[in-house]
């Protein structure tokens, strides 16, 4: 019997800071990301990166964010009882079981780049696994103007990990291969994933290669973007969230068609991408808790969540719990 | 904050813009009234305000959902001639059609 190869798969990723001891911490904030295609957890202790991990949605939201949170949080020892306040971001954000309050992807992704990439942010492509945004910051993170297209799954994540399993490519060598070729072939006129299959096989039978197809495909994929971002001006910097951020078959393409470099993260940086949202939901629930605390401080009650004691009990929302639009 | 809520089709790119910074402070609702396709719902935003917003269920059903009234603008342009820009006192929705 043979064993099926999932090309579409990708590597699912945890982290957890080495030199970081999250039992002296005061409090221990999650913002939780769950997408259409993937869900990440982020961790922070005292607002200081403690752990994430990133891991495909499954069937179950509220199963997906306790995935999520488990797998960077128990190799630490970290349980759902030692949470300070969480937020919950993304598709699924209101079935995130623990979560305090949910914020929209927009808001956390703007504040996830505003993070990863500085102040002078200024636009933001997420490239989700079902959609794709166009977001305009503020030096804070702040969103100004956002931009939100009905994409189908042409243009996103699912769409590529189509085309990983057509061509039979590993998902995280398309992007370096799409660029092992001769020259820059046309962009395919028609990106439609449904048609992906057939497509693709006309393209090899008139005698292109597997990397030529690729090329084509990121290449197409990339106008389709970018015609997306230059609906909302390119204001430097450029910082690109989400899956396809990791993909450089699209990105440079995109770069290349608006003119434009994206910031990158430093080489040796712990961070990625793909978790911008669900480490923008974690800086909201720590700048959340930590107003909190200090209302009930001024009000002589206790702050939501445990108190801000790692290792005590968890309490339902309080009056910051809210569905954002 | 001003938000693009959109579709692309074979003859370009079709927006619905709501400038949420005039929505503050709305008590009319008149764009969750009055359109056909249920298109509206005032939320709370990231912000802790309640402002106008396109539906959740409707943001990748645009397409089908306002092209009952999408005639109605003919070429587009400042006029308020549909159903929901015209109902919406401060002039905070815009359509790109």
């Amino acid at each position: 019997m043979t064993e099926t190869q999932h090309f579409w798969r990708w590597s699912e990723k945890t982290y957890q800071a080495p030199d970081l001891d999250w039992r002296a911490a005061s409090s221990i904030t999650v913002g939780v990301d769950v997408g259409s295609v993937s869900s990440q957890a982020v961790i922070l202790a005292d607002g200081k990166l403690l752990a994430f991990n990133s891991t495909r949605t499954g069937s179950s939201s509220p199963d997906s964010a306790l995935r999520a949170f488990r797998g960077a949080a128990e190799p630490i020892g970290l349980t759902l009882d030692d949470i300070s306040y969480a937020v919950g971001t993304g598709y699924g954000r209101v079935n995130v079981p623990f979560a305090d309050r949910t914020i929209t992807e927009i808001a956390c992704h703007a504040r996830g780049a505003n993070h990863m990439g500085g102040p002078s942010i200024r636009t933001i492509l997420d490239m989700g696994g079902q959609d794709c945004k166009v977001i305009r910051i503020d030096e804070r993170g702040k969103v100004l103007n956002f931009i939100m297209n009905d994409k189908c799954a042409a243009g996103t994540g699912r769409g590529m990990e189509v085309i990983a399993d057509v061509l039979s490519v590993p998902i995280e060598d398309i992007g370096r291969r799409s660029f092992e070729i001769d020259e820059e072939p046309a962009a395919v006129s028609n990106v439609c994933t449904v048609f992906a299959k057939s497509e693709a096989t006309s393209l090899l039978r008139a005698g292109w290669s597997v990397n030529k197809v690729l090329a084509a495909y990121c290449a197409a994929m990339a106008q389709r973007v970018a015609g997306l971002i230059e609906r909302m001006q390119v204001e430097r910097e450029f910082f690109i969230t989400g899956g396809i951020g990791k993909n450089i078959g699209v990105t440079r393409r995109i770069e290349r068609l608006i003119g434009v470099e994206a910031i990158k993260l430093p080489a040796d940086s712990v961070l990625d991408p793909q978790i911008a949202g669900a480490l923008g939901a974690s800086l909201f629930a720590h700048s959340l808790y930590r107003k909190a605390q200090k209302e009930a401080a001024a009000a002589g009650g206790t702050a939501p969540g445990n108190g801000g004691t790692p290792g005590g009990a968890a309490e339902p929302a309080g009056e910051g719990a809210g569905v954002a639009g | 904050m001003i938000a693009n809520y959109g579709y692309e089709d074979g003859s370009g790119f079709y927006y619905i813009t709501v400038d949420t910074d005039i929505c503050i402070g709305c008590t009319e609702y008149g764009c969750t009234k009055v359109c056909p396709g249920n298109v509206f719902a005032v939320e709370m935003d990231d912000y802790d305000d309640f402002v106008c917003t396109v539906a959740e269920g409707a943001r990748k059903r645009l397409r089908e959902l306002c092209s009952v009234c999408k005639a109605q603008n003919g070429s587009g342009g400042t006029e308020r001639k549909l159903p929901c820009t015209a109902a919406c006192p401060g002039g905070a929705l815009r359509h790109s059609w």
